[in-house]
């Protein structure tokens, strides 16, 4: 067990490794970098940190993206030094629209995509899991056939075509769910998690509980939309470790002991079938993220995805360079977190 | 009277290729797909015979025309106008032939530089081989999507510069499918034979083991030509793929996007475009891996 | 089996459908905030640092007051932070007699201890005067209108005479100097904040965290998302009855107006042609307009070739075809225009001579100038709406369309709207689509903003176009109160202008406003402006009646 943790977190630092030689490679690459903030000085909005000491602005204190300093060495392995020290450190730059520092502004945005996937993962495995479960049990008769073909139709969708399909059926035409955002304006809540969900709740206005249930309402389809590519997947995954585990014999046994079928699914087949969904979710976390790029879009959700995009549009170097780091981490994090569950459901590994 | 061939009796064994397609068509719908896909390339390369106007021509007077089938609609335009007037069927159909045409540049750039790293990296030494796979197994881990808006974060946006970033992203898939397929054949014994046999590192590699990691590979392609359409169609939403006026199907819908109220006809048809295009290309590639019994084979 | 997993599936759908039977409108919340979905983000929270109507919007029409001020819906100065003025015989000297008991707001970042007196008169204005000011410096947006307005040079001196007495005195006489001080940037900031943030060493917080004298103060702003503003509980002229102020910000058209008929927002700024025709099947809007003040314009950058040969500028005025666009873009809802001032400013030249639409003039004029096989250029648009363009995009792709047949290819670019002004300032662009708002109902608003040789150092010139002889004739036109003189020198540049194009004028668009019927007292500004103080709001139980008795 012990070995098996230690050779993950090999993993991860290997992988952090090649994902920094790339951003590092990446930040050499940009074409206007760090010349397009002259003497902008930079500040967070509203916590008033500043870089600025002593009312002269002298522009090597100002240059704040403090890898225009090492790319002035010549040695690329010191520069490279430099870079990791400021990366470890948390000093990501400064934003070149807002001067805000990248990695608050992160922290800012990604919890409402980290909700948003959350959601997403909910409805896909809420939906996934049964829905693949029943073809199981049907395999090869209409009902199987139905959700296989519904399954290979919902990958072949373009998530943003989805979207708007959704949204002109569902919040134009029924006008049953918002159009964008992720609470309404009127409720004014202080952002403490950045999960929208607990942050009314644990707000102390008096409409805490009716914002609480309009956030639900304004997650409701971004989080289907987001989450149909994943439920996709997940049901098929579902449905053949399914198929492949109810034809084992100890399935059989239980039967035939008179196990109740509810017990024998739930207790003895998911938990075996597990491992390949697991793997599966794992998979998921990719396309959850790059789904985000695209849903964040068309609901105006202020998550992670639409940050990178305007500053792509804003061509903001910094929050482009920061933001593709930051968000890279969390997907290398989560696969080895996924890949640990894995290894601690599969009973192979459990009892080493 | 028996004809002549069948004088003699003759076992014939069906070329591998023969006995592909026999399971091909054997498989209605996969077949049925494959027609379709057939039918939307012809559409693709017929476009200027097919469209009755140039796709980036407006008609300032019949804005946000309905499809003709409706009464506000205009027989002129079969699948109606856009916000400036330009006739969407043209659109569409120029539409298929570039969506077509990037997918298949991007194919054929990242399958060339996928495949040569992944046979590179399977005969190379350890070394080399531990290198490719760790920068593959990374990009692999790096959302798709994100890492083609980055790409053309830096290199700048535009319709080259698109297939640029969405054939890098899609190299390790080549890369990986390659590289498992030629470890898979290696060992086995008719390569051995083979080599006992004498024969060179070339002809070995040509005749030998070329062949059969053919499947999977043609599998990643067809694969890897969806996601392409895919890819380049989100791109082409977020603006930062194929620019205005070009009738790629993404950008349409980025256009369209903001009269989703009003012509609600310029969102739901561009986006049925893409549709049936991914789905045609899923089947056959489903049809395609029951073929080839690749399942099986596992 | 199945009836288990149909449960499961039944009971998720259940759950989610119930988050949805909560009913947003019936909330008591909405009652007395007032949501208005605003097009962009405001590019900072001083007035003093921007020209764009977007950031007015956020700042100093909400946050903000001047020594003068328009009066609502109006051109008409009244008093404000000034209650009376004196002005001397020459023209040259102006006493200001400021007004007392006026409080600043007190916010989570400052809290007054003194009235508002001179020293915040001098702060705000040295401050965009003297180079060695220490705030000077703190922002890379400058100071434009100030610097385009060379009041640098206008302004001889600004005394304090006593705490509640301001003389300003001139170089030469003004005559639209009194229109001047009731434009936004130059709104009053408090100078006991500054002296705290000096001694904090946080001096750009002075424009992101505002502290002003206006009906509003900021409470929170997510960038891109939202700004809250709570009323100001001290405000001079009385308590705001709206207790509270939200603006959402929606760059996209589409989004804004599903907002508004979801009844997410109560008022939209910026409505596409389409929204006003369908918002006649809502009966809780209406629609309110106001011939606009305005000017939308193709730059072309003479300092770039082949823009800088006259010649090729008045090949491509040629070339456009401006009724297509007013009819596309504007849905007709725009004039044609000819002169880099609207119609209903005075001093309009009605005889500047109009460029017709011929393709065979300009191809004409454009082979003598040598360019028969044509050339390459770019033309930025930016992708949002203005009052003075509903869809620059759209207007860039027509007039491509257009220029192709001259052989002129056009490569469109485009950039976010703060970042595509700055860009445009640094002056990289061969032709850019933008306009102009008029602020105060004076001619010089436009012609030295605009036209004039120090908009050229500070980049408002978008056309870098500095004739002498223009030059002149609005800087005599500006020094004179006579308004007939004023009225012939103003035309006489038009005349010249006309002559040179550096522009394509195309047109001047009405605006428009959409609006929730439970607003009341709103009047939309002839210089587009948003102004919230005075607005109330009827509770939404008793909207149900109004709509049967109020005529639309």
């Amino acid at each position: 067990m012990l070995y098996l943790a230690l050779r993950q977190l090999l993993n991860l630092i290997l992988s952090f490794f090649v994902l920094t030689i790339f951003t590092f490679s990446l930040a050499h690459l940009f074409p206007q970098g760090v010349s397009f903030i002259v003497d902008y000085i930079p500040v967070d909005i509203f916590s008033g940190d500043s870089l600025l000491h002593g009312s002269q602005l002298n522009n090597s204190q100002i240059s704040n993206f403090q890898l225009n300093e090492s790319s002035q060495t010549d040695n690329i392995f010191i520069s490279y030094y430099h870079y990791m020290s400021q990366i470890l450190t948390g000093h990501f730059g400064y934003s070149t629209v807002r001067g805000t520092s990248v990695f608050s502004e992160f922290f800012i945005y990604f919890p409402a995509t980290l909700e948003l996937s959350l959601g997403a993962i909910i409805f896909a495995l809420g939906i996934g899991l049964p829905l693949g479960i029943f073809a199981a049990q049907h395999k090869n008769k209409w009902q199987d056939k139905l959700i296989i073909s519904t399954s290979l139709a919902g990958s072949a969708i373009p998530i943003f075509w989805w979207a708007m399909l959704l949204v002109l059926f569902f919040s134009l035409l029924l006008g049953v769910t918002p159009v964008a955002s992720r609470i309404g304006f009127e409720y004014d809540i202080l952002p403490v998690t950045g999960f929208m969900l607990i942050d009314t709740l644990i707000s102390k206005q008096n409409y805490a509980v009716d914002a609480f249930f309009n956030a639900l309402h304004h997650l409701i389809l971004p989080a289907i939309v987001l989450g149909t590519i994943p439920l996709t997947a997940i049901t098929r995954t579902t449905r053949s470790a399914m198929i492949r585990v109810l034809s084992e014999d100890y399935i059989r046994s239980a039967k035939t002991r008179g196990i109740a079928a509810v017990q024998v699914i739930w207790k003895y087949a998911l938990r075996n079938a597990m491992i390949p969904i697991i793997t599966t979710l794992s998979l998921q976390v990719s396309v959850l993220i790059a789904g985000s790029l695209l849903t964040e879009t068309i609901f105006s959700w202020p998550g992670a995805g639409k940050w990178l995009l305007e500053a792509v549009n804003r061509r903001d170097f910094p929050v482009i360079h920061g933001g593709i780091l930051a968000i890279a981490s969390f997907v290398i994090l989560s696969h080895l977190f996924l890949d640990f569950l894995s290894m601690l459901v599969d009973p192979k590994w459990r009892h080493r | 009277m028996a004809s002549q061939s069948e004088f003699y009796h003759q076992t014939r064994i069906p070329s591998t290729y023969a006995r592909w397609w026999a399971h091909f068509y054997e498989n209605k719908l996969a077949f049925i797909a494959l027609v379709i896909f057939i039918s939307i390339c012809l559409i693709a390369i017929f476009a200027n015979f097919l469209a009755p106007y140039d796709p980036t021509l407006s008609f300032t007077e019949s804005i946000h025309k309905p499809p003709s089938w409706y009464d506000s609609g205009d027989t002129r335009f079969f699948l109606g106008t856009d916000y400036i007037g330009r006739d969407i069927f043209s659109r569409l159909v120029f539409g298929a032939r570039l969506s077509l045409s990037l997918a298949g540049a991007v194919v054929v750039l990242s399958a060339s530089a996928g495949i040569f790293l992944g046979v590179v990296s399977s005969f190379a030494n350890p070394w080399i081989d531990a290198l490719i796979m760790r920068v593959m197994d990374f990009i692999l881990a790096l959302p798709s999507l994100l890492l083609a808006v980055v790409i053309v974060a830096v290199i700048g946006r535009g319709l080259p510069n698109a297939i640029y970033a969405v054939a890098i992203v899609l190299i390790p898939h080549f890369v990986l499918v390659t590289r498992t397929a030629i470890k898979h054949e290696i060992p086995k014994d008719y390569v051995t034979a083979m080599q006992l046999d004498g024969a060179s590192k070339t002809r070995l590699f040509y005749h030998c083991i070329l062949p059969n990691i053919l499947p999977p590979i043609i599998i990643q392609l067809t694969l890897a030509f969806s996601t392409a359409i895919l890819e380049i169609a989100s791109l082409g939403f977020l603006g930062l793929g194929a620019q205005a006026p070009h009738p790629e199907w993404g950008t349409i819908l980025s256009e369209s996007h903001n009269d989703i109220m009003f012509a609600s006809w310029t969102v739901t048809l561009p986006g049925l475009a893409i549709f049936f295009t991914l789905l045609s290309i899923n089947l056959v590639g489903d049809g395609l891996r029951d073929a080839m019994d690749l399942e099986k084979n596992k | 089996m199945i009836k288990y997993n149909i449960f499961f599936l039944a009971s998720f759908c259940c759950s989610l459908i119930l988050s949805g039977c909560y009913d947003q409108q019936s909330s008591s919340v909405r009652d007395n905030v007032l949501v208005y979905c605003s097009e962009a983000s405001p590019q900072s929270f001083n007035p003093q640092l921007v020209t764009s109507g977007t950031t007015f919007d956020a700042s100093s029409r909400q946050i903000y007051n001047r020594l003068v001020e328009f009066s609502p819906g109006t051109s008409h100065i009244t008093s404000s932070l000034a209650t009376s003025w004196d002005i001397s015989a020459d023209g040259k000297e102006y006493i200001f007699y400021l007004r007392k008991d006026v409080q600043f707001q007190t916010t989570d970042f400052f809290k007054p201890s003194r009235h508002f007196n001179a020293d915040d008169v001098l702060f705000s204005f040295q401050r965009q005067w003297k180079r060695t000011h220490p705030f000077h410096k703190t922002s890379s947006l400058g100071f434009p209108y100030f610097e385009s307005m060379a009041l640098g040079k206008l302004i001889k001196d600004i005394v304090k005479l006593d705490d509640y007495r301001v003389k300003f005195i001139l170089n030469n006489p003004d005559a639209p100097f009194l229109a001047t001080l009731a434009m936004d940037f130059a709104s009053i900031l408090s100078e006991e904040y500054a002296l705290q943030l000096i001694l904090k060493n946080e001096l750009t917080a002075m424009d992101n965290r505002p502290v002003g004298t206006g009906p509003f103060q900021l409470t929170r702003y997510q960038p891109d998302a939202f700004i809250r503003y709570k009323a100001h509980p001290e405000y001079w002229k009385g308590k705001e009855k709206l207790e509270g102020l939200v603006f959402a910000i929606t760059p996209d058209p589409s989004l804004r107006f599903a907002r508004l008929i979801a009844g997410e927002c109560d008022l939209m700024a910026k409505p596409l042609p389409i929204h006003l025709k369908a918002t006649l099947k809502y009966p809780e809007f209406k629609t309110l307009s106001e011939p606009g003040s305005n000017i939308s314009y193709m730059a072309m950058n003479t300092t770039k070739k082949p823009f800088d040969d006259p010649k090729v500028r008045l090949a491509i005025n040629y070339a456009i075809n401006k009724k297509l666009l007013i009819k596309v873009v504007y849905n007709g809802n725009a004039e044609m225009a000819k002169n880099p001032i609207p119609p209903n400013i005075w001093s309009y030249n009605h005889s500047t001579p109009e460029i017709p639409y011929s393709l065979e003039k300009a191809k004409k004029i454009l082979d003598s100038a040598g360019y028969q096989d044509g050339f390459e250029m770019e033309l930025w648009a930016a992708p949002v709406q203005r009052t003075y363009n509903p869809n620059a995009i759209k207007m860039a792709e027509l007039i491509q369309q257009d220029l192709e047949k001259i052989n002129v290819h056009a490569k469109i670019v485009s950039y976010e709207f703060g970042t595509f002004l700055s860009k445009v300032k640094q002056g990289e662009h061969h032709a850019a689509l933008l306009g102009w708002i008029g602020d105060n109902g004076d001619p010089d608003n436009f012609f030295s903003s605009l036209l004039s040789c120090a908009a050229t150092k500070s980049g408002n010139n978008a056309a870098y176009w500095c004739d002498p002889e223009f030059d002149d004739l609005i800087t005599q036109a500006g020094r004179t109160s006579i308004v007939k003189k004023r009225t012939q020198l103003y035309q006489a540049a038009q005349t010249k202008f006309s002559q040179a194009l550096p522009w394509v004028p195309i047109a001047h668009s009405k605006q428009f406003i959409i609006a929730h019927k439970r607003i009341n007292n709103f009047h939309l500004a002839p210089t587009d402006g948003m102004y919230f103080s005075g607005v109330t709001l009827t509770p939404f139980n008793q909207i149900q009646t109004h709509s049967d008795t109020e005529a639309n």
